[in-house]
């Protein structure tokens, strides 16, 4: 296949064109989630709020997400070298570590169920549970992307030279990491100051 | 091993990639440097900062996500297009939802 296929006339890649545009329209869906959660932060229908959090836990599947972004980053990397084996365990990493996460999220709503927080609960529950639930199935799928990388790499479908494809996984799986920096913050460090002060 | 017998092939013949990239050690360290601002973050529910707390927050928040984006999606090393695209795409959004909560918020004061 011709290199110049896959080239816009700005002699971009358009699949990574694609991928910008689809990222930036994903903040407008977050971005909708983000904005119900703080309308409704009081709404609890005087159920758990936000002192139900547990920041310690929370903190630490923040850092492993965090950290499956490096993992992520020399995957690309080696595919770039030629390292296919390299790139293969670095992939595999990240997705353990997006797995680790996910298992931290499904213990956390666990622990809130329990607790009293559920999805039909009150506003606040349900913008919490929405946002925070969208964003692990959109780590759910990055998980499913990285191991059919992964699978394709090792039946010889994806090679050397063709590290754009490690590329767009690396740029949808980054763009997940970073919105959960923001979560980090808005959803659960900057109502706890409430709570603490 | 066969997978590095086409290591000779263009590394960018798909990709479109340009610039310097970081190496796995300056990766690494940018890895390192996100750790310390999550720490300083966290730390923020284990110690009284004050009224410094929320912008402390915002800007750790701010600096981390322009990190990750320049370099993880290397949009410091890509075209200028790609970032364009991200922050008016996040430019949008906030400047949407805060019209729509400054809505929310004149409606119940009034």
């Amino acid at each position: 296949m011709s290199v110049a296929t896959h080239e816009t006339s700005m002699g971009l890649d358009h699949r990574k064109l694609a991928m910008w545009i689809f990222l930036a329209s994903e903040f407008l869906f977050f971005g909708a989630f983000v904005s119900a959660y703080l309308l409704y932060l009081d709404t609890t229908n005087r159920g758990p709020g936000v002192e139900i959090f547990d920041i310690p836990f929370t903190s630490v599947s923040s850092f492993v997400l965090l950290m499956s972004s490096l993992t992520m980053v020399l995957a690309h990397n080696s595919h770039v070298r030629g390292d296919m084996r390299g790139m293969r365990l670095w992939i595999l990493a990240t997705a353990g570590q997006g797995m680790v996460f996910l298992g931290g999220q499904v213990y956390e709503f666990t622990v809130f169920y329990r607790e009293g927080l559920n999805i039909t609960q009150s506003p606040f529950a349900s913008s919490f549970f929405f946002l925070t639930g969208f964003h692990g199935a959109h780590v759910f799928i990055g998980v499913l992307l990285l191991l059919g990388l992964y699978s394709l790499s090792l039946t010889g479908k994806v090679k050397v030279g063709q590290d754009v494809k490690t590329e767009m996984i690396g740029l949808y799986w980054h763009f997940v990491d970073i919105i959960w920096v923001i979560i980090f913050t808005v959803v659960y460090l900057i109502p706890e100051l409430r709570v603490g002060g | 091993m066969a997978d590095t017998t086409q290591a000779n092939a263009p590394a960018e013949a798909e990709g479109g990639a340009h610039g310097h990239h970081p190496t796995q050690q300056e990766y690494i360290r940018i890895a390192v440097v996100l750790a310390i601002l999550t720490a300083l973050e966290v730390s923020t529910y284990y110690f009284e900062f004050g009224r410094a707390a929320l912008p402390l927050l915002i800007v750790l928040m701010a600096i981390k996500f322009v990190m990750v984006a320049g370099f993880f999606m290397h949009l410091r090393f890509d075209t200028k297009l790609f970032g364009r695209f991200l922050y008016t795409g996040l430019a949008w959004a906030v400047v949407l939802y805060t019209l729509t909560l400054l809505v929310f918020v004149v409606d119940a004061n009034q």
